[in-house]
């Protein structure tokens, strides 16, 4: 089922949590909210829910307008960050709670209920912790749990607050893998919020970038990392560096280096903020004309197939950060101290008004 | 390895217990058992007679009936007002959160007095009832009003922080999943809340059975009608009746310990039944 959002406005007293958001949801997509603490993309997870309701604007669920009806009517299954799960119940009445409440007519029988819990418990691959309680259980598997609960009633849509955010880092990236195949198995429309951009970019179809309550940029992984449509996202999707600079008929001149630009060949000597990704950084023992930094080497952090280099411009005394292969810095026998030259790649120039 | 003896990780166990028994020892065990000694300086015949006399039975049912309805009346309205307290906000709430407290802080005869005026033939409350006829103050109905009165705190406060640890997602979750209002409440907030609210319980209860001062006020101390226990025993101490007075003491000791008995074994077994103590 696909949801439309459009024009949802939400405030908390002279608080914006959401100003003006409009974004679609085809069906059978995994989406992504990213963004930072406070941006607004918990509320509007919790609108599409019917936990919240927005100030003004509307939610349709496959072109049906949804935004008054109650949250047990909407068919979605919710995930929360901290579980939820019903701690006076075993894991089998928890995965049971949504078909039990049902009215009687529609409600299946007791054999029926057995063999639908059994089967997503099955899917979850916790179908021998049935009896426990969850204060049994690890946070991983109460995760699980809580995700066999919501599948339960057969949402039309899945919604997941955070829900790898309480767990730690080894368990979250095993679910979050664990998440997508299950995606790919279900097919079910799902939005999970996350502050995570890491996992947004991993798990989902699509990602949503939000900040202060409006929506920077919607677009696949590869869309939003290789082409950052703000600022905001391109500082809030991986490190980056910051190059303050002038832009001038296509040239970008930062300090006395002069960088070719793909665009603004129309600007007129104008200030702008270039940003670089510290992979995009090409390091030389020898300068190459007008275009490199000299730099000093302060600190290599030698972890992995990739080294980080922190290193501090000779001009201005700014750090900038830099990665390279394990080869590459092998082949170069870069050592704290030193001095090398710096070319930056790929940069993306946003003008300064 | 070497065998090491089994030390609990919280020490001084053996201390903390001698001094809690201790306590308990001089401040419950010891005057309650001067009551049974005291009581049993009777033969068995005037002992009866203290005990079991229509006069004195009439004002058990009155005392425990009293003390039950009051109570039950508490878990209701206690619960209902626990809950505006921790799950709204508005304008005075910290006021009224100070007004709960008000029944324990306030002397329980001043309590009986505003309680016999206000429910009285010619008070605020009396005089509007009156004519539905409903007889309230120097009656049974008079004895149940002032033992809800006292009661209320217990109710609300055990169950308040307990409500307040109930995260609003569990709600929530269960009415994303389909419950309505009262599933919500009867599957999942009612069995989080059920010790407490059995706790509260059997405090408010236990309080009404003791009390004594802000009932004789607006019971009227009827005989047969509206004559609590306590009363019956404070009358006996009056006319030196010691003996007797600590007999019927003694008898409303041994029935208050087997309800509260009764009631935290109801209380074990329902949490067993509901999953929790886990």
């Amino acid at each position: 089922m696909s949801i439309e959002i459009k024009n949802i406005k939400r405030n908390f007293g002279s608080f914006s949590a959401l100003n003006n958001v409009s974004l679609n949801v085809p069906t059978g997509e995994l989406v992504a909210l990213l963004g930072p603490s406070g941006c607004g993309k918990t509320t509007l997870l919790r609108i599409i829910a019917g936990l919240e309701t927005p100030d003004s604007g509307s939610i349709h669920f496959h072109g049906e307008d949804a935004t008054d009806r109650a949250v047990r009517e909407r068919e979605v299954g919710f995930v929360f960050q901290h579980y939820a799960l019903f701690r006076h119940m075993t894991v089998f009445e928890n995965v049971a709670f949504g078909l039990r409440v049902r009215p009687k007519l529609t409600r299946p029988n007791e054999a029926e209920i057995r063999r639908r819990v059994h089967e997503l418990l099955n899917l979850v691959q916790l179908d021998w912790l049935a009896d426990r309680y969850p204060p049994q259980l690890s946070g991983g598997q109460r995760q699980r749990i809580a995700l066999a609960r919501a599948l339960a009633v057969e949402p039309k849509v899945l919604l997941l607050d955070e829900p790898f955010g309480a767990l730690d880092a080894k368990v979250r990236k095993d679910l979050r893998r664990w998440l997508r195949r299950l995606h790919d198995e279900l097919h079910i429309t799902s939005v999970f919020v996350t502050h995570d951009q890491e996992e947004a970019l991993e798990v989902a179809d699509r990602i949503v970038v939000m900040n202060h309550g409006i929506v920077e940029q919607i677009g696949s992984p590869q869309e939003v990392y290789d082409h950052p449509a703000t600022p905001f996202v391109y500082q809030f999707l991986g490190n980056v560096n910051l190059f303050h600079s002038r832009v001038h008929a296509g040239v970008a001149k930062i300090g006395d280096v002069e960088l070719a630009l793909d665009e603004h060949h129309q600007t007129q000597d104008s200030a702008a903020v270039a940003y670089v990704r510290p992979h995009d950084i090409e390091i030389f023992l020898e300068p190459d004309g007008e275009s490199s930094f000299k730099a000093k080497i302060n600190y290599v952090h030698a972890l992995g197939s990739i080294v980080r280099l922190e290193l501090e411009r000779y001009d201005t005394n700014t750090y900038v950060e830099a990665e390279v292969t394990r080869e590459r810095f092998d082949t170069l026998k870069l050592n704290e101290g030193e001095t090398v030259y710096l070319k930056p790649r790929n940069l993306r120039v946003f003008l300064q008004d | 390895m070497k065998n090491r003896p089994n030390k609990n990780t919280l020490p001084g166990f053996n201390l903390s217990l001698g001094y809690a028994i201790l306590y308990l020892s001089l401040i419950v065990i010891i005057p309650l058992s001067a009551t049974f000694l005291k009581a049993f300086t009777l033969n068995w015949a005037d002992f009866w007679q203290a005990v079991a006399s229509p006069r004195v039975v009439a004002s058990y049912k009155l005392t425990f009936g009293a003390s039950f309805i009051g109570a039950l009346i508490n878990v209701v309205f206690g619960l209902l007002t626990a809950w505006v307290l921790t799950r709204y906000h508005f304008f005075g709430k910290k006021f009224v959160d100070a007004f709960v407290d008000f029944p324990f802080a306030l002397p329980t005869a001043v309590a009986g007095i505003a309680l016999s005026a206000i429910y009285s033939t010619h008070g605020w409350i009396g005089s509007r009832l009156e004519p539905l006829g409903i007889h309230v103050a120097y009656t049974p109905l008079g004895v149940v009003v002032a033992l809800t009165f006292i009661g209320l705190p217990f109710v609300v406060r055990t169950v308040q922080p307990v409500l307040e640890d109930l995260s609003a997602e569990v709600e929530e979750a269960a009415a994303s999943l389909g419950a309505n209002r009262w599933q919500v409440f009867y599957k999942i907030i009612l069995p989080a809340i059920w010790p407490a609210l059995i706790t509260g319980f059997a405090l408010a209860f236990a309080r009404a059975i003791g009390e004594y001062g802000s009932v004789i006020f607006i019971a009227g101390n009827m005989p047969m009608v509206s004559e609590i226990t306590p009363l019956i025993i404070i009358t006996k101490l009056e006319q030196y009746d010691y003996a007797g007075a600590t007999a019927v003491a003694a008898v409303m000791l041994v029935i208050s310990f087997i309800l509260l008995f009764a009631i935290n074994g109801f209380q074990w077994w329902s949490n067993r039944r509901l999953g929790n103590n886990r």
